[in-house]
């Protein structure tokens, strides 16, 4: 039975393992590979995507779980808060090797839209949950304040 | 890695790839290989159309007016995607909208590191062995572009100017783009010697300049090797022994079989590998394989055991890495003396795109997707496991999720695994091998453990006149090609050790290197100075203490030769307010540390809270890097860093019970994250000399600057790591 969810406004259906994670079905049945695979424990947010407006980790959903919801990948970011983000990351030259970054991205634009104004507290809780080893994590914080002012 | 330990020949590694200019342009046309899946090599021709200026093997000007830069090293996030462009822009004049980055193929003899003689990339090299190269590259197309545009327009090259991508000549009031002149200009023979530009006139390198991967790393189009799709590939996922030298004495793949998309379980010289139709589904079965393990070779030993070996051996003499002077007779009768003994753990890179490559295998061709950071190496492996010649390799380098010199390695060992499973299937069939990040974590290749012992002798007035460091742990060179003669000192164990920059009169640096432990190692983001640059800097604040003087001073007054460690100190203790009054519960630390040729000091501002709890609120680092290309990318690094390094310091550590690692995924490998990330100011030393690294010289002096501020602020010294262990942190 195939299982079938909203993916960046276009209605999917996949016949896949229930339990296969809603990462992997975006990744390789999909085709969208922007949602990275980091940790497979919602441990690292690399795999970070947005379910019905939530932020949620991918690696750790079955695909099962999302029948009939909508799930919003970094491809489908398009809202004036997203482009907001995505410039300002851009301006800051925040990204380095850039694998964590679709998931900061994702987290960062789920943090605005339910917080517009994010102190560096909220900061720090909305985006503790995405590890870059990189250590962009400065410009990260910056770049959330820059998209706020810019909204 | 140490640049100067690369003995590595253009001849003795001589791997001949056709040139890529001979497999991207015919005569007249672009052609371009590809594989499809039926076997066929397909040739596809576009219709004769304005050629590309290839003006060398590094520099490509397209009739579209985009500047394509072949980049020979791997982009992890260092820059260099953007810093080689620049390189090569400035010389050309060309402006910074128009150029791309691409890597280069794997071609020892057009893209070797200058600094190993192979192609790779480490030891913070990419920039300072390109720099040269990449200005001679740019000025030669340069070169070209206007001697096309004298001829076309009759006038006298010496005439015409460019500036920001345009050719002009005054006079005749003419002037072309570069691309409007890219075909003209492939007609053109390069000129045998180019001038080059005066430091001067630089209007690029040295100016902050936007990456040029912003924007395909923000909007999910940048491809790493994890998002390669090929026509019929199939997914790989390995099971790995659960004991390092462990092998596979029997399996039952019968329960993993009867999953459904299950292609096959095949036994590979690392573990057992199964093949499916996702990734999911071969992991799935790869959890699902019954694997006895052959463990009679295994390490069995776990970190107290290794810990207490090497504690033992620490007591006892070891050879000799340097001396001056008789340290043991002016120990003897220096009027105190200040002893210790630091504890270092396993350490794992934790790349945030876990190992992967993609590998298709037809008859007497290889194509390999990977993040390859030793391209001849990797080559020359997958070659060996194929029974083919290495130009018979084709390895496509593609964007890396990080490495910290993980893939940097001389097995290229999840590249031959790939490749090994490679082999078993139909031939032109494509697959995807992906590490979980438990594989990563458990896997091995770690930064190694150590123990350093050390004393130092002070006079009646407080000099350092005796010290001697003895280092404990296993050779990163060893059973490498750059393993050194019997009997040698492994380089990469005493680097920041054996060249102490502060004038001790008598001196005995000396090693053990512990060769029987099982636990496979590897160098890791500033190799050698991730533990000496602690092991010294932090027995320094703690000689210091004894002798009564400010760290600082204590410092200032060794360094008599050493005016760039000088220099470095000067500018972060004036911009940190060192010696200025803090909060309550607040201190600072200060270190410095030479690493691949650059000096870089920080000062770390520490707080403790009512809890004990320990916090890093902030970071001045100053840095002398030679010449900066960028700015903005120099800065970036230094961030990166102080991150990298500072995770490791405070809570770092793989650890072994039985020969059995205890953690497997970032809930028990725990890094950095945002909210433990201190500000940070990072400030250059203004320099005119050669460019040196950038990439890993960030990573030393934050441990002992952080635990320098915890010694000034609790009185006692952090002398078994990560700090964790015994400071509680927030």
């Amino acid at each position: 039975m195939p299982i079938s969810f909203e993916l960046n406004g276009q209605t999917v259906a996949f016949d896949v393992d229930p339990d296969m994670p809603l990462l992997w079905a975006i990744r390789e049945k999909a085709g969208l590979t922007g949602t990275k695979f980091g940790c497979g424990i919602a441990q690292c947010g690399a795999c970070t995507v947005h379910i019905d407006g939530a932020p949620a980790r991918s690696c750790s959903i079955p695909i099962s779980a999302v029948a009939g919801a909508k799930v919003l990948t970094i491809e489908g970011l398009s809202s004036k808060t997203a482009l907001a983000v995505q410039a300002s990351w851009q301006k800051l030259n925040v990204v380095q090797c850039g694998y964590c970054q679709s998931g900061q991205i994702m987290s960062a634009v789920a943090l605005l839209n339910d917080t517009p104004k994010p102190t560096d507290d909220d900061i720090d809780t909305a985006m503790s949950g995405n590890i870059c080893r990189c250590a962009t994590y400065n410009r990260i914080r910056e770049a959330i304040h820059d998209a706020a002012t810019s909204i | 890695m140490n640049k100067q330990m690369f003995p590595f020949t253009a001849s003795e590694t001589a791997v001949s790839a056709p040139s890529r200019r001979a497999l991207l342009k015919g005569a007249g046309l672009i052609i371009a290989f590809s594989f499809a899946p039926t076997g066929a090599r397909v040739l596809a021709a576009a219709p004769a159309a304005k050629k590309n200026l290839e003006a060398n093997a590094f520099v490509r000007v397209a009739p579209d007016n985009t500047v394509t830069v072949i980049v020979k090293h791997l982009e992890m996030g260092q820059g260099v995607n953007t810093g080689l462009p620049t390189i090569v822009a400035e010389e050309m004049d060309a402006d910074w909208s128009q150029m791309r980055a691409e890597s280069a193929p794997a071609n020892v003899e057009l893209y070797k590191n200058t600094a190993f003689g192979m192609q790779g990339t480490g030891g913070s090299t990419a920039i300072a062995n390109s720099y040269e190269q990449l200005r001679k590259a740019g000025a030669t197309a340069r070169a070209m572009l206007v001697n096309a545009a004298a001829k076309e327009w009759k006038v006298p090259a010496g005439e015409i100017t460019v500036k920001q991508g345009v050719v002009s000549h005054a006079a005749s009031k003419h002037s072309a783009t570069f691309g409007e002149l890219a075909d003209k200009a492939a007609a053109q023979m390069p000129p045998a010697d180019v001038k080059l530009k005066d430091p001067k006139d630089f209007t690029l390198i040295g100016t902050v300049q936007p990456r040029l991967d912003n924007v395909d790393k923000t909007n999910g189009k940048a491809i790493f090797t994890l998002d390669i799709v090929r026509p019929g590939m199939v997914y790989a996922s390995i099971a790995h022994p659960p004991r390092f030298g462990a092998t596979v004495k029997s399996f039952d793949a019968s329960v993993a079989m009867k999953l459904k998309g299950v292609i096959s379980v095949v036994p590979i010289s690392s573990g057992v590998a199964v093949v499916a139709d996702s990734f999911w589904t071969a992991k799935k079965a790869r959890d699902a394989v019954q694997i006895t393990w052959d463990e009679s070779k295994a390490e069995k030993r776990g970190t107290p055991e290794l810990m207490a070996a090497y504690k033992a051996l620490g007591k006892t003499p070891g050879q000799s890495a340097h001396k001056a002077g008789d340290a043991t007779k002016i120990m003897a009768t220096a009027a105190k003396t200040v002893a210790t003994e630091f504890e270092f753990p396993f350490l794992a890179h934790a790349p945030m795109e876990p190992l992967d490559a993609v590998v298709e295998v037809r008859d007497g061709a290889c194509e390999v997707w990977a993040g390859s950071q030793f391209q001849t190496v990797d080559q020359g492996n997958v070659a060996k496991v194929l029974g083919l010649k290495p130009e018979q390799v084709l390895i496509h380098t593609q964007l890396a999720g990080g490495s910290f010199g993980r893939r940097a390695n001389f097995a290229s060992d999840f590249i031959v695994e790939a490749t090994e499973i490679a082999k078993t299937l139909p031939a032109g069939t494509p697959v995807k091998l992906i590490w979980t990040r438990e594989d990563d974590i458990k896997g091995g290749k770690y930064r190694p453990m150590y123990v350093h012992n050390m004393k130092a002798g002070l006079d009646d007035k407080g000099n350092l006149v005796a010290w001697t460091h003895r280092i404990v742990g296993q050779s990163i060179f060893k059973g490498t090609p750059f393993q050194g003669p019997p009997g040698s000192i492994d380089p990469l164990s005493v680097e920041g050790a054996a060249n102490l920059p502060y004038a001790v009169p008598n001196i005995d640096v000396e090693l053990h290197a512990t060769d029987d432990v099982g636990v496979p190692i590897l160098w890791w983001r500033s190799v050698g100075s991730t533990h000496t640059a602690y092991a010294t800097e932090v027995f320094t604040d703690m000689v210091a203490k004894a002798a009564g003087k400010d760290p600082l001073a204590f410092r200032q007054a060794m360094l008599g030769g050493h005016a760039r460690h000088k220099a470095v100190l000067d500018l972060v203790a004036e911009k940190a307010g060192w010696g200025t009054a803090l909060p309550a519960n607040t201190a600072r630390g200060i270190a410095v540390a030479e690493a691949f040729s650059s000096v870089v000091a920080q000062v770390a501002e520490v707080s403790r809270d009512a809890k004990g709890n320990i916090k890093v609120n902030r970071v001045v680092c100053a840095v002398d890097c030679g010449m900066i290309i960028n700015p903005d990318v120099v800065r970036a690094q230094m961030e990166g860093g102080i991150g990298y390094g500072l995770g490791a310091i405070m809570k770092g550590a793989i650890t072994l019970k039985d020969g059995r690692v205890e953690q497997s995924n970032f809930d028990g490998y725990d890094v950095l994250r945002i909210d433990e990330m201190p500000k940070i100011e990072v400030h250059f030393l203004p320099s005119t000399g050669a460019p040196t690294g950038v990439g890993e010289p960030g990573v030393p002096p934050i441990g002992p600057a952080v635990a320098n501020a915890i010694f000034a602020l609790t009185g006692k010294p952090v002398t078994v790591l990560p700090i964790s262990k015994a400071i509680p942190t927030v």
